[in-house]
């Protein structure tokens, strides 16, 4: 009897609510770590706030924190889907088989895999060209060191990384023949005291300027502390070490999913492939540090930023070399999409090899 | 490598280290009295967000280490008249105190998230560390009331038989542990990462409970088995960075591999487990039997 009574308690609720809001579309997000990061989880979340103010009642969203990229994931995805969700973004590279192992049960729901590049009817990938934030960087740091050894934190040994040591690496060398970095593999995302004591060994083997591929803020603090330069990453993070941050590389996601939100509204959502940079604004620079770096240098960066953004410069220009001497990319031409989705080798001029 | 090269790595093994002695002297003492805790990853967390937080509107470490301190106190008391006077099964309850402590301290700073701070130098705790190890070793073995907590360890009905409070030691043990999983948490959100994130302890309690089987028990062993994985981790880092290949993946499990290899080893060996392990460990106590 009771349980009889539960289930129309439970029907009915559906009822009001679906009657409620009848055609309110509800989006959901799967994050790989907590909102509150400061970093790249903080900056989806700030896209789905941007996206709420944008579309008000016609969405609602939801989103799972903290989720592994393991099976765990098909299980929040699926969990999402199968409660009446119609658009799904899936935040992290390694849920690319996952997203497409529930997309293929749900045909109706649509998909967004950020920095994939499998797709289906139903899933869109999207990312943005951080590797173009990576170039002002390099630039900066290749002016700004002088041990010319530069200390590079990053997390997994994926093509969006790889892309960006090399693209780093290309603009520092540019400026700083002599420049050398030198490389820790985490193995995580996010490990506030792991990427404090990745800082710390490179700073204690001379890096002065620390670049990091990892989610919290805790490398820029440990710069910070013993008085060495930083990039931030993902967001703005001067306020956590005001005399070490130098810039970051920012991520605006809002407007992309504002757009593709509209799109499920309208019932014109197309599977697509969205490859964003400076131009469109899916990448922006932090303010740069006036106290730290000089005006000129400052300006430099700000017209590098203009000449990606109007197409003049490119942070793969030909000639490029890989390690074993080959050429990659002619002189004269730029690394395609296609290379540089799949780029999983350094270019000449960096030690150690990538890990498998 | 230079002497400078050196002390800087010893330093950053040292920084990186501690919250691991810390959590693993706490549980080994509780374990001793025959009680599994396995909620340190929460315990930890709720001690790192409160000390945080009492920080952020104080401003003041004595007050925010308190109020550390007593966040374990009340969490593993919980968790104490659950398993004792409850008798709920150990595993089980530890597993929701780890699950509970990762929500708490989540929604307890979610307000404080990306709050600056001023760090308190690490050295203090470092230093606090080894005398606790050494205060652990001389009170399991050479103190009377460390002989009640071993004889609760390893027959509780016996130790309850010759008169001694089983409950209360065992209260206790469990509080002393949640307090040094606590000061754990603290030492990491204050001193070694000086932040609020959420799950910013990233799997350290785990950690610290295989540490505890792989030093068998013993106190000394667990400050070198700490010391051997916080110096695995750091050097593997500075080979990284010198550019020697390295599987890292490889050096993420190794504790766990470790401690794996240890238990094979030790429960091939029937006398050897005897030695060891307290032979009540996770088994309820009732009065009445």
């Amino acid at each position: 009897m009771l349980r009889k009574i539960l289930t129309l308690f439970s029907f009915l609720a559906v009822i009001s609510v679906s009657a409620v809001h009848a055609d309110q579309k509800k989006i959901g997000f799967i994050y790989i770590g907590p909102p509150g990061d400061h970093g790249w989880t903080y900056m989806h979340d700030q896209g789905r706030i941007y996206m709420e103010n944008a579309l008000g009642d016609s969405i609602s969203t939801t989103y799972i924190e903290n989720v592994p990229e393991n099976a765990d994931a098909v299980r929040a995805i699926r969990k999402l889907a199968a409660s009446g969700h119609d658009l799904i973004f899936t935040t992290s590279f390694n849920y690319m088989d996952q997203t497409l192992e529930v997309a293929k049960e749900f045909p109706d729901v649509k998909f967004e895999h950020a920095t994939g590049f499998k797709r289906m009817d139903n899933v869109s990938t999207y990312s943005a060209r951080f590797y173009e934030g990576r170039t002002i960087i390099g630039h900066i740091a290749g002016k700004m060191t002088k041990t010319n050894t530069i200390g590079y934190i990053v997390s997994f040994p994926i093509p969006e990384v790889i892309r960006g040591i090399n693209a780093f690496y290309l603009a520092a060398s540019k400026v700083n023949p002599d420049v050398k970095i030198k490389i820790i593999w985490n193995y995580s995302w996010y490990d506030p005291g792991k990427e404090a004591d990745a800082a710390n060994t490179l700073i204690n083997q001379g890096a002065d300027i620390i670049v990091q591929h990892t989610d919290s803020y805790a490398p820029c603090q440990a710069a910070e502390k013993a008085g060495v330069l930083a990039f931030g990453q993902a967001s703005n993070q001067e306020a956590f070490c005001p005399n070490s941050h130098m810039t970051s590389i920012e991520d605006i996601w809002g407007p992309y999913y504002a757009a593709k939100a509209q799109a499920v509204v309208d019932g014109t959502w197309s599977s697509e492939d969205t490859w964003q940079g400076f131009k469109d604004g899916m990448v922006e620079m932090s303010p740069y540090n006036t106290k730290l770096l000089p005006l000129d240098l400052i300006l430099e960066a700000k017209n590098m930023e203009t000449a990606i953004e109007n197409g003049t410069l490119h942070s793969f220009e030909g000639p490029i070399y890989n390690q074993a001497g080959e050429l990659v990319v002619k002189e004269g031409e730029v690394a395609d999409d296609g290379m540089l989705a799949s780029m999983m080798f350094y270019v000449q001029g960096i030690d150690g090899e990538v890990p498998q | 490598m230079s002497i400078e090269l050196i002390i800087g790595i010893l330093n950053i093994v040292l920084i990186s280290t501690t919250p691991l002695v810390f959590a693993g002297i706490g549980e080994l003492v509780t374990e001793k009295s025959g009680v599994l805790n396995l909620g340190l990853e929460g315990l930890m967390l709720v001690g790192a967000v409160t000390g945080f937080i009492t920080l952020v509107i104080t401003g003041n470490y004595f007050y925010s280490l308190f109020l550390s301190i007593i966040s374990g106190v009340i969490l593993s008391g919980i968790f104490a008249f659950l398993v004792l006077n409850l008798m709920t099964n150990q595993i089980a309850t530890g597993l929701a105190l780890t699950i509970f402590g990762i929500g708490l301290s989540a929604m307890l700073g979610k307000k404080f998230g990306g709050t600056p701070i001023d760090g308190l130098n690490p050295y203090y705790f470092i230093v606090i560390s080894f005398l606790l190890v050494f205060f652990v070793a001389y009170f399991l073995s050479k103190t009377k009331t460390g002989l009640i907590v071993r004889a609760v360890g390893e027959n509780h009905n016996s130790a309850y038989s010759l008169g001694y409070n089983v409950i209360k030691t065992r209260y206790l043990t469990i509080i002393f542990g949640g307090v040094m999983s606590s000061l754990a948490g603290y030492y990491i959100s204050i001193c070694y990462a000086p932040m609020w994130q959420e799950g910013m302890t990233a799997g350290r309690g785990w950690i610290a409970l295989a540490l505890v089987v792989f030093a068998t028990w013993k106190p000394w062993r667990l400050l070198v088995g700490a010391y051997i994985f916080g110096g695995v981790a750091i050097m593997q880092m500075n080979l990284q960075a010198i550019g020697v290949k390295l599987p890292g993946q490889f050096f993420n499990m190794m504790p766990y591999l470790a401690t794996i290899i240890v238990l094979v080893f030790i429960s091939s060996n029937k006398l050897r487990l005897k030695l060891s392990a307290p032979s009540s460990l996770n088994i309820p106590f009732e009065k009445n039997q």
